[in-house]
């Protein structure tokens, strides 16, 4: 049941970013330009939904029926490279109208322009994890943590 | 007195598309959850899948190996759920007049961005807003700033669209 319910799940997250017209690059940036707030609905009502769900698992249910796993929040450890990347991130999003769900949606829609910031981000992933590897290979004591 | 700035001005295109849009992606991020304890995000995609091709140490981490095949499912089911949505309401086909290097640039910074700060705008901004994490608020308003100072500064220089 693991991989039809991530499929469901997939499918709906889809179905959302195609509806929310998210998966265009030029509402992404009307946004950012001041020019539609729309995208603040969005990404409200997606974090309070999906912030409802994580608030049930953790405080009601026990473990998840399909991984035996124990819920928790999705917490990650603060450093510097966590505004490293956002600004960088940031630049990169301001630029093209682009993130990683939406541009998969984009290609959802038909929008095939999108394959040229696809294939970026895997270049971009790329080039910081061979990156990341040697500086992790070069000094094992200080091996590069996520 | 007329009010400054209007609700139409804010919201041209209204907000119910955008509320319900956000409503399913929060929703299929739940199922994912509630099912698996699992908080889906869509960037790790990039690395995990990586790992088929590359032996670097960085993509070959045993929760990337872990999780390539379902994130792989995931990623087509996301590109699947759009096709579903753009069939339904007769947006198919619609194609991006953004030009091919602001694609490209962006994208690849996207991809280093995503990857160094841990998440994008679903694993921080919709996974991480939603467990209040302190890591992922501090993450999305930074990428927001700068973000809005990127696209005006891009405005304000020509480039359109």
């Amino acid at each position: 049941m693991f991989l039809p319910v991530v499929v469901v799940g997939g499918l709906i997250f889809g179905f959302g970013l195609g509806l929310s017209r998210m998966a265009r690059p030029e509402v992404v940036l009307d946004f950012l330009q001041f020019e539609d707030f729309g995208l603040l609905f969005v990404l409200g009502v997606g974090s309070v939904v999906a912030g409802t769900a994580f608030a049930i698992g953790v405080n009601v249910l026990d473990r998840a029926p399909l991984t035996g796993r124990a819920y928790a929040r999705r917490l990650k450890s603060f450093d510097r490279n966590v505004l490293t990347g956002g600004v960088i991130f940031g630049v990169g999003w301001g630029i093209s109208g682009i993130c990683p769900g939406a541009a998969y949606a984009s290609v959802g829609i038909g929008n095939y322009p999108v394959l040229i910031a696809i294939s970026g981000m895997f270049l971009g992933a790329y080039a910081q994890g061979i990156w990341r590897s040697r500086t992790a290979d070069g000094s094992a004591a200080s091996a590069a943590s996520d | 007195m007329e009010p400054l700035v209007t609700f139409a001005d804010l919201f041209p295109n209204g907000v119910w598309r955008y509320a319900a849009g956000g409503a399913l992606i929060g929703l299929g991020t739940a199922v994912i959850y509630l099912a698996t304890a699992i908080p889906a995000g869509a960037s790790t995609f990039l690395e995990s899948t990586l790992s088929y091709i590359s032996e670097a140490s960085r993509f070959n981490r045993a929760k990337y190996i872990a999780s390539r095949d379902w994130r792989v499912a995931f990623t087509l089911s996301i590109v699947a759920g759009a096709a579903v949505y753009a069939l339904a309401f007769g947006d198919f086909g619609w194609t991006t007049e953004v030009s091919w290097w602001r694609l490209l640039v962006g994208g690849v910074l996207v991809g280093v961005g995503t990857r160094i700060g841990k998440g994008c705008t679903s694993g921080h901004g919709i996974c991480g807003v939603g467990s209040v994490a302190p890591t992922s608020l501090v993450n999305v308003a930074t990428f927001l700033g700068v973000a809005i100072v990127t696209a005006q500064l891009v405005q304000a220089a020509g480039v359109s669209p």
